[in-house]
């Protein structure tokens, strides 16, 4: 058969010599390898001490918006469950009553929302169709959880901490406060 | 002071227990944080970090195994024979811990005007008794084969058997050949020997490796653990063991690496002599009790030199093939420990001869 790359080598079959018999050379080239290694750089992240930084497209969990102050920006338009490749996405909307103003920013609101993250893919196609900037992928992945069940994230998962009464929280979903 | 000659002299007795119970507890701790040590020096070789959750930089992990080991089920194989199965560990671990009794661990201390060795018993055959014990070793594994009535279990046991026996051959043509030289089976003696002239490394380097190989293959470890041989054999003889009856096992393999690093320190780098140093000019300079542990901080350090040498070796080099071990053993070490034997007979007969041919 033709050798189909360039870069084949003929196995040397001859019998070993006697030095190469008592195997010593090559246990001492092994272990001349392996002693290197002890200083080489280890490429282990402590990890719950130490995350390793997402590159900046990264694609996690949704994370449902609100604007500066603290109002909720979806209205339950229904663009990204449409563009959901999965479907993985439903809601319900609601009517705003007089009095909740300082609750949603226009007068529909989202009353659920839920997504299956077994479901999702995490394209960001959702992030894409919002013509709102109500839905975004923030930069956790979805932890495990014991049931099905549980891996359908309504409004309670899935909303962010209001700017008003927790600026921390929001900050830190927004990523704008790192955590190391 | 002797009664009769059968009196027993107390102040030694319990001498001689104390030292024991020291020796034990040291070689069982050492056994356990070589553990820790292979783990950590397996993880650097392969650019990982290695147990550092339990405690500082996973010091409690040794602990930690422990207890887990006493937590799990002891589980006894309904068609085992029940006596041989719970006998095999412990065989195992009291050979692994018996070879320590000749093992010189220092020279002597003062107390009270006294001299108290620091070796549980001097015997003037040290090194037939440490082989007498090694070979015995192989009861352990072959029992525990044998016992838990498993196809693969008895075929690891046999073929850790007879990798022991034929090694054993091998350590035994080159042992030979140091006694030549030492003219004293006491490893004392030897000792002593190495302190007034040199080390026996530099008269007897082939002897050493010889003897070094065959350590390996007498402790089981990599490239001769045959026996064990996780993914051919599924852990091989003590793959019926559970809970503390295979840590017995895993540890009795530890300390067997500990000693056999004691007595190959002993027999070719001087035991416990302060390496460059006339000790007992020191002796005399400092004191008797400070030099005695100082020799016996040098006699650890050459221990822990080789036990990072036999777990540097173990995650470098794969396990050897049956054939090739069998091969190893007696075409090439057995041939090998004659031809030394041979050469430094003459040597020694040329020497009493006062190198006249």
């Amino acid at each position: 058969m033709q050798p189909l790359t360039s870069r084949g080598k003929a196995v040397d079959r001859r019998p070993m010599n006697f030095l190469e018999r008592t195997y010593l050379p090559a246990i001492m080239k092994g272990m001349a390898i392996t002693f290197g290694h002890i200083f080489k750089k280890r490429p282990t992240v402590n990890y719950p001490e130490k995350h390793r930084p997402f590159s900046p497209v990264f694609r996690g969990l949704h994370v449902l918006n609100r604007d500066e102050e603290g109002r909720e920006r979806c209205t339950a338009c229904g663009l990204c469950a449409v563009a959901c490749p999965a479907e993985a996405i439903t809601m319900e909307g609601a009517e705003r009553l007089p009095g909740e103003e300082g609750l949603y920013r226009e007068e529909k609101y989202a009353a659920k929302y839920e997504i299956n993250m077994l479901r999702c893919i995490f394209c960001g196609l959702c992030e894409e169709a919002c013509p709102k900037d109500a839905i975004y992928l923030s930069e956790t992945f979805a932890p495990a959880n014991f049931t099905r069940s549980g891996f359908i994230y309504g409004k309670g998962e899935l909303l962010i901490p209001d700017p008003k009464t927790d600026p921390e929280g929001f900050a830190r979903a927004r990523g704008e406060h790192k955590t190391v | 002071m002797y009664t009769t000659l059968l009196a027993i002299d107390w102040v030694v007795f319990w001498d001689k227990v104390i030292l024991i119970s020291v020796i034990l507890m040291l070689s069982l701790l050492i056994a356990m944080y070589e553990t820790w040590a292979e783990r950590k020096v397996a993880a650097l070789m392969q650019d990982r970090r290695g147990p550092n959750r339990a405690g500082p930089a996973g010091l409690l992990q040794p602990l930690a195994d422990g207890l887990k080991l006493f937590m799990k089920e002891e589980i006894v194989p309904g068609s085992s024979s029940r006596l041989l199965f719970i006998l095999g560990p412990g065989l195992a671990m009291l050979t692994a811990m018996m070879t320590s009794a000749v093992v010189p661990w220092s020279s002597y201390l003062e107390i009270g005007g006294r001299h108290v060795d620091l070796q549980i018993a001097d015997v003037n055959i040290g090194i037939l008794y440490v082989f007498g014990v090694v070979s015995m070793g192989v009861y352990g594994v072959m029992i525990g084969g044998w016992a838990s009535n498993n196809k693969f279990s008895l075929l690891a046991a046999v073929r850790g058997a007879s990798q022991i026996i034929s090694y054993e051959l091998a350590m035994g043509l080159s042992i030979i050949s140091l006694l030549m030289i030492t003219g004293s089976l006491s490893l004392r003696t030897i000792v002593e020997q190495q302190q007034a002239h040199h080390y026996y490394i530099l008269v007897q380097p082939l002897g050493f490796l010889i003897f070094l190989v065959c350590a390996f293959a007498e402790c089981n470890r990599t490239p001769f653990d045959l026996s064990e041989a996780d993914n051919e054999l599924n852990m091989g003889f003590h793959l019926e063991y559970s809970s503390m009856k295979l840590g017995f096992y895993l540890f009795a393999e530890y300390v067997n690496v500990f000693i056999s690093s004691a007595v190959m320190a002993t027999l070719y780098f001087g035991g416990y002599d302060i390496p460059f140093v006339n000790n007992s000019a020191l002796a005399q300079h400092w004191g008797q009790n400070p030099v005695a542990i100082l020799q016996a901080v040098c006699f650890f350090a050459k221990i822990g030199i080789f036990i990072l040498f036999f777990i540097w070796v173990r995650w470098t080099i794969p396990r050897f093939r049956y054939d090739q071990l069998m091969k190893l053993g007696w075409r090439m070490l057995i041939p090998l420990a004659i031809l030394n034997m041979l050469v430094t007979g003459f040597l020694v007969l040329l020497r009493q001869n006062h190198w006249h041919f």
